[in-house]
């Protein structure tokens, strides 16, 4: 009955197993090579009228990996990891800080019903403006390049990290906290102990939402203000008509981005040991 | 193991129930919902009390109030003398002396079955950590889950579930535990193995138990005394003493008397099932 | 979740205020954004009001500004005109992104095998941001407005199609199993069961869909016409928005803040209510 760490373990390799001889992996070679190959023939060798100008793969990968690049980008070139890390650094900071209020923030709408009767309703007024609207009014208030463009950001991953966690709490059964105050836990016991936990799902989905839209930010941030990054990166690649260096910013954007998600759901995981067995057994 | 002793040489002294004349009215200027009419239950200490009656007419309407989720319209209701609810305090506050038993289970998935049976005493705080720690694997050890305290609730069948959930009911010395049907989702082998790990438990821990089910083979073999409620709103329609003495055992199934308790109380059971079904009763 | 815990009287109390009590919760918002108005008119008026400028807000334009300013914009053609422009690029982008990602969705729930070709390009695609492909959109299509829509298209074409999967897949099989035995074909049950079992979804992902629509549209109307291409073919809201900062305007700003915020409201809420008339059995949940 008691399950170990060894047994989720050999179960996580048997998944594994069975996937391999699927055609699953087969099959998404052949999704992947299918558009490598619709880009590859479109712009290349059919050159038809609309890709002409684009770049091809060849190119793109040609300067991606070059020891001595065209364009001055490549894997090699410092250059590449600067923007790599400065866009790292812009969302670490604005992605934990929105986590750091809107977690709680969310937390409390959830709870208190007072507080959601004052404080939601202010929320969503400010929602619904798109948060690349406020690009002129953080350039007026904030001095600087760099700060506008972590505010930008912030304030996406907040709004989406405080509605999802208001979300979870009000997903959580009722019985669950009418049986912490029957066994005698106070109300902020019952927060602490009911609410949270059981909020987590909801909040690392949100987190993984959340993450989402900060890259979006960003990149839209970057692109407008600010120097460095890899939203940066692409708008000066096209406006300087270097264009293999766009490709590769978009792809490395998709890549890191997908990183970054990933790792918040590993984190989520971690932390939610009980779901992911609950999970894996399936319904009892 | 000194707890467990003396507490099988006990005659129980406590968790006297009396429900005086209880009306409930949900929405009272809106739709006006009756959902309990004028119902007076007299419960004795350490008596099981079935609650039976057909789905939606109010039961679990009595429960909430004696556990404090719900207020009552007029009328009272005392715990051993002392008043729970009634004229001037419409709603009880809910407390480890009358512990619920949900329906679907309320067992945190987030802790284990161990840290979920001693969340009681942790929260009250008046045990040390070593203490509630003895105290609940000795409980454990007896209610049979010895080997489970560190799985987590989604790892483990539902009937033992139930088994966890009752425990750490009875770790917080409970004058009364207050069950919500909480076998309906069971098979019926499951369930009967429940009933019996239930009375055992019972003749360890002497406690009043107020029992909503709508299996009349469960009430029976279970109860001291049935009290059938007519459809909503709802209101005892006969009292049924359950004479078989106990200790009981599966065998008494087949006994004759409890053959005979069947037919007298089946009709009246059955009437007021029908009634609930023509008018179109949505199931608790 | 509702706290449980209460002092004796407060639920015989509030029988009796029932009436007050819808009335309340809207009270205790407004008097939250009240308040919040106040804050700000003192605070970007802070220098003239106090002598010492309050950091941030102090540079920000003050309501009363911004009232003035949009009052005057009413009656002025082009403030209407931006609207119209943002609407149309809005529901163009987001229906055609409908149009494509619903069949796409709900055949990569059907068959397994374009599922799994396509899903996981799919997914590989996905992190880009949309705004990440305006200069590759730019260089491919041959007008602006193409190429704007194209980002738009994207923006909800993502979270349409997950959204359809997500609630393809989540179809009970047992409404399938049970068809199949009332001797239902494979068109039938696509058209009767699996079609509307997913709505709910549709409906869903629409919604949020939308709002990353607005956000694409306000993002690619200030850079195309804002940006790098210079030349504003652009119009619309978001390019209202940052000509206004350009020329100096700063109430007009958030006024055009503003209007997107309800324009956006607008379109989320048209879509709930299409949303409620295609799927009237989730109101009596």
């Amino acid at each position: 009955m008691s399950q170990s760490n060894a047994s989720s373990m050999n179960l996580t390799m048997y998944r594994v197993a069975t996937w391999l001889k699927s055609p699953k992996p087969y099959l998404m070679i052949i999704g992947f090579a299918f558009l490598l190959l619709f880009w590859y023939f479109s712009v290349e060798i059919w050159q038809l009228p609309r890709f002409q100008d684009m770049p091809g793969p060849t190119e793109v990968f040609s300067e991606w990996f070059s020891k001595d690049p065209y364009y001055g980008l490549s894997i090699y070139t410092p250059e590449y990891y600067k923007h790599i890390l400065i866009s790292l650094r812009r969302i670490g900071f604005a992605f934990l800080l929105a986590t750091a209020l809107g977690v709680p923030l969310g937390l409390f709408l959830g709870w208190s019903k007072t507080l959601r009767e004052f404080i939601f309703p202010l929320f969503e007024v400010f929602r619904p403006i798109p948060v690349l609207a406020w690009v002129p009014l953080a350039i007026i208030m904030f001095s600087g390049s760099e700060t506008p463009v972590i505010f930008l950001t912030f304030l996406a991953s907040f709004f989406a990290t405080t509605l999802n966690t208001m979300l979870g709490v009000d997903s959580i059964d009722e019985s669950y906290s009418r049986a912490a105050y029957c066994l005698g836990a106070s109300r902020w016991q019952t927060f602490w102990h009911v609410v949270v936990p059981g909020a987590m799902p909801f909040i690392f989905t949100g987190l993984q939402i959340s993450i989402g839209v900060a890259w979006f930010s960003l990149v839209a941030g970057e692109m407008v203000s600010g120097q460095y990054g890899l939203g940066y990166l692409i708008n000066t690649a096209y406006m300087m008509i270097e264009y293999p260096k766009i490709i590769i910013g978009m792809i490395t954007l998709g890549v890191i981005g997908y990183s970054t998600s990933a790792m918040v759901r590993v984190a989520g995981d971690y932390m939610m040991q009980w779901r992911v067995r609950e999970l894996a057994l399936g319904d009892n | 193991m000194g707890v467990m002793e003396t507490k099988m040489n006990q005659l129980a002294t406590k968790g006297a129930i009396k429900i005086n004349d209880v009306v409930k009215i949900y929405d009272p200027d809106g739709a006006a919902v009756m959902a309990v009419d004028h119902c007076s239950i007299d419960i004795p200490a350490g008596e099981i009390c079935m609650i039976v009656g057909p789905s939606g007419c109010g039961k679990t309407t009595l429960l909430n109030a004696i556990a404090g989720f719900h207020g009552i319209t007029s009328g009272e209701i005392h715990l051993d003398g002392e008043l729970l609810c009634g004229p001037g305090k419409p709603q009880a506050e809910p407390g480890s002396d009358r512990i619920v038993v949900f329906q679907n289970g309320a067992l945190f998935p987030w802790k284990t079955n161990l840290e979920n049976i001693c969340f009681g005493p942790m929260m009250a705080g008046k045990l040390t950590k070593e203490e509630i720690l003895e105290k609940a694997r000795s409980m454990m050890a007896d209610a049979g889950l010895a080997g489970t305290e560190n799985s987590y609730p989604g790892e483990v069948s539902s009937g033992l579930r139930r088994r966890v959930e009752i425990v750490r009911a009875l770790m917080n010395d409970p004058k009364v535990l207050l069950f919500d049907e909480p076998y309906r989702a069971l098979d019926s082998l499951t369930k009967s193995v429940m009933h019996e790990a239930l009375l055992e438990i019972y003749y360890k821990n002497k406690v009043t138990i107020f029992f909503i089910t709508h299996d009349l083979e469960e009430a029976i073999f279970l109860g001291h005394r049935l009290i059938i409620m007519s459809s909503r709103p709802c209101k005892p329609k006969k009292i049924v003493d359950v004479d078989i003495p106990h200790p009981r055992d599966y065998s008494v199934l087949t006994s004759t008397r409890f053959r005979e308790i069947m037919n007298e109380a089946k009709g009246v059971v059955n009437e007021e099932a029908r009634k609930a079904f023509a008018a179109g009763e949505k199931e608790g | 979740m509702r706290l449980v815990r209460r002092k004796g009287n407060r639920e015989m109390k509030s029988n009796k205020l029932k009436n007050y009590i819808p009335g309340r919760a809207t009270f205790r918002g407004v008097v939250a954004i009240v308040i919040f108005v106040v804050l700000w008119e003192v605070g970007s008026r802070s220098e003239e009001l106090m002598g010492y400028r309050w950091p941030f807000i102090g540079l920000v334009p003050a309501p009363s500004g911004v009232f003035v300013s949009w009052g005057g914009l009413i009656g002025d053609p082009s403030y209407w005109s931006s609207w119209y422009m943002s609407f149309m690029r809005v529901f163009g982008g987001f229906i055609a992104a409908m149009l494509v990602g619903i069949p796409l969705g709900l055949f990569m729930a059907v068959n397994k095998t374009f599922y799994g070709m396509a899903f996981p390009s799919f997914e590989i695609l996905r992190p880009i941001p949309p705004l990440a492909w305006v200069p590759a959109s730019i260089i491919f299509w041959p007008t602006q407005e193409l190429s704007i829509a194209f980002v738009t298209f994207l923006g909800a074409f993502y979270t349409i199609v997950i959204n359809v999967l997500g609630g393809a897949r989540s179809i009970n099989r047992q409404y399938l199993q049970a068809a199949q035995s009332m001797g239902a074909s494979q068109w039938d049950m696509f058209k009767r069961i699996i079609l509307p079992a997913t709505l709910p979804s549709i409906v869903v992902g629409s919604a949020v869909g939308m709002g990353i629509t607005w956000e694409v549209v306000v993002a690619a109307e200030m850079i195309s016409g804002g940006g790098s291409s210079g030349g504003g073919a652009g119009g619309g809201l978001g390019f209202f928005i940052w000509a206004s900062y350009v020329g100096g305007s700063y109430e007009q700003i958030i006024v055009g803040m503003i209007s997107i915020g309800i324009a956006g409201y607008i379109s989320s809420e048209l879509l709930r209510q299409m949303g409620g008339f295609l799927t009237p059995w989730l109101k009596t949940r």
